[in-house]
């Protein structure tokens, strides 16, 4: 084997090394926080939820069937969460509604996350023009409140959950945009970026595949707030009726349902909402341990 | 200061443009026909036609767009197709309630916030500490139409303390407003907090100290003050989502305000007001920046240098 290659393969197993306890660092750091641990097992919890609703239940049969014998039942043993005005269960809705409240926001952050990618990383790594000109309209979108354009696009596209997803999808754009561009601006002028062009790479390989990856971390933690706040937004649609059409049940249209009923079944506004606060508090709680974990002062 | 602030409203002109572009052409997509949904089922095509004639819907969306903006200008919002009536009438007419609410709730949100920050970072790793702050990510987790049907059920249905809607009188304005704040004091607290710590371990809050300054000036007079630019801008930011959520909080206490209004126009499918109702929350967020960016200069002096 001759002498260069040696070197190549050293290198090569050094920044493999490197990457791996880099990797096991952070997660380290972020195992020793009790709390972000605890909102990251119940999010991994919801998630497997999320994903085997259609295996653990029968849409037809548990989720929309009337059972008017049984309606408004306050909790009991048959009952954990009691049932509404047309008996359904409760507790079964609420496992449920993780799937649409769960996927929705993962879809729509992902979404969001793939284009302020984009945007943000063509802003930052060429500057001039191209930065102007997106981050012009980023800041457009930044001036209607989060909230108000997702109603808007909703409003106007119809209620549907493609549509809804779409309108969380566009609101969530500049936050990533900006994100990815301040990430891009502090390690465009890098050596190793320098070392990047000199040996010949394309621009595509050095934004993908050395600027964006020691980027990552801001991105990390504005994702999992991301998906937090995309859960309340799509609650919050659909308590207005502007989201997850009925008879699907999602956490905020159970929760829109249940206005009626309040006086004298307040139980049917209390487990929806429950559920809602959380996952988004363990989000919380994981982002803000992701922040901790992934901030080098605090190693 | 007047030049910064002469520079910043200028610089407003092209971002309230381009809202109002993006809002009107999100709004144009609407299915439907305008003519239609104002004549009515019964409507003839040769009256449908004539109606979008003299709409300008045949124009290229631009075209519909440039006249709505010389519009605007004039402070021209349209026609409601529900009404009939310009949208701009109900919309300011609706628009000091939802500004009161907004008010009393930041109010009520920086009064409760900063003192709980102040004193869980002071008593860092206390039990008060411990306290405040798992109640404000409880505020924060919070969705803010869930706390509002809690607040009804206990103080509203149960006590009978305040009435459950309408907007008649103090009383009625006190659970809309805590519902609108919590949300918004919680993550103020939680800035104020960790900006705190931050500002206490500088070293001229330990020269503050070693001069022999009470502990009370020291925290008020030195600490305070620098630790505020942060909070000022959650503050400022989270007005643009307590918006947002004043749409959600004039749904369940029905506030008559242009959130609700909103809805309503929604579910009728009236796309003017609904872009009335858009653009006037847009345009009040962009203010509220402004205000936000001029608050920084009275509070910090390197900022107001600046200006100059």
């Amino acid at each position: 084997m001759s002498e260069n290659t040696k070197n190549v393969n050293a290198a090569e197993i050094a920044a493999k090394y490197k990457k791996k306890s880099q990797t096991a660092d952070i997660f380290r750091r972020l195992a020793k926080n009790k709390t972000a641990m605890i909102g990251l097992i119940v999010v991994i919890l919801l998630l497997i939820l999320a994903l085997s609703a259609d295996l653990l239940f029968d849409f037809e049969i548990d989720i929309t069937k009337q059972n008017i014998s049984d309606r408004l039942q306050a909790p009991s043993s048959d009952h954990i969460f009691g049932t509404d005005e047309m008996g359904r269960d409760i507790f079964k809705r609420v496992c449920y509604g993780a799937k649409y409240s769960l996927l929705i926001s993962f879809v729509a952050a992902t979404i969001s996350l793939a284009i302020g990618l984009v945007f943000g990383a063509i802003a930052g790594y060429y500057g001039g023009w191209a930065d102007m000109i997106i981050m012009r309209f980023m800041d457009v979108l930044l001036a209607i409140p989060g909230t108000l354009l997702a109603i808007a696009i909703v409003a106007s596209l119809g209620t549907s959950i493609p549509n809804l997803i779409i309108a969380l999808s566009v609101s969530g754009i500049p936050g990533f945009s900006r994100i990815v561009r301040s990430s891009v601006l502090t390690v465009r002028d890098a050596e190793y970026i320098e070392a990047a062009k000199a040996i010949g790479a394309n621009d595509r390989i050095i934004i993908f595949g050395h600027v964006l990856p020691n980027g990552m971390a801001p991105l990390i933690v504005q994702s999992t707030l991301r998906i937090a706040s995309v859960i309340l937004t799509t609650a919050g649609l659909s308590f207005l009726g502007l989201g997850v059409p009925a008879p699907h049940p999602e956490w905020g249209a159970m929760l829109s349902n249940a206005r009626s009923y309040i006086r004298d079944y307040s139980y049917m506004a209390l487990f929806p909402g429950l559920a809602i606060m959380t996952t988004i508090l363990c989000l919380n709680l994981l982002g803000d341990g992701l922040r901790d974990a992934l901030d080098p002062r605090l190693k | 200061m007047w030049k910064f602030i002469a520079k910043r409203l200028v610089s407003m002109i092209p971002v309230l443009l381009g809202v109002t572009l993006i809002i009107y052409l999100i709004m144009s997509m609407a299915p439907g026909d305008p003519a239609k949904v104002i004549l009515g089922e019964q409507a003839t095509p040769e009256q449908i036609a004539e109606l979008r004639e003299e709409m300008g819907l045949n124009d290229p969306v631009l075209v519909q767009y440039g006249r709505y903006i010389s519009g605007l200008v004039r402070g021209d919002m349209g026609e409601s197709y529900n009404s009939g009536l310009p949208c701009q009438v109900e919309i300011f007419a609706r628009f000091p309630n939802t500004l009161r609410l907004a008010t009393v709730a930041v109010t009520i949100s920086v009064i409760l916030a900063l003192p709980l920050g102040v004193l869980a970072a002071v008593k860092q790793n206390t039990l008060f500490d411990g306290i405040s702050m798992v109640i404000a990510l409880i505020g924060i987790s919070m969705p803010v139409f869930w706390l509002g049907l809690l607040l009804i059920l206990a103080f509203s249905l149960n006590l009978g303390w305040f009435p459950s809607s309408g907007s008649e009188g103090l009383r009625s304005m006190v659970l809309p407003a805590i519902t609108l704040g919590f949300n918004h004091m919680a993550s103020i607290a939680r800035i104020t907090r960790s900006s705190m710590l931050e500002v206490i371990r500088q070293d001229y809050i330990r020269t503050a100290r070693a001069k022999g300054v009470s502990e009370k000036n020291v925290i008020t007079k030195h600490a305070l003050k620098n630790a505020l630019i942060p909070t000022i801008t959650v503050v400022g930011l989270q007005i643009g989502a307590m918006l947002g959520g004043s749409v959600m909080t004039e749904s369940v206490f029905a506030w008559p305000g242009i959130g609700r209004l909103m809805v309503q126009s929604i579910n009728k499918r009236d796309i003017p007001m609904v872009l009335g109702c858009v653009i006037m929350f847009s345009v009040s967020f962009s203010i509220i920046n402004l205000i936000v960016d001029i608050l920084y200069g009275f509070v910090d002096p390197r900022i107001k240098s600046q200006y100059k």
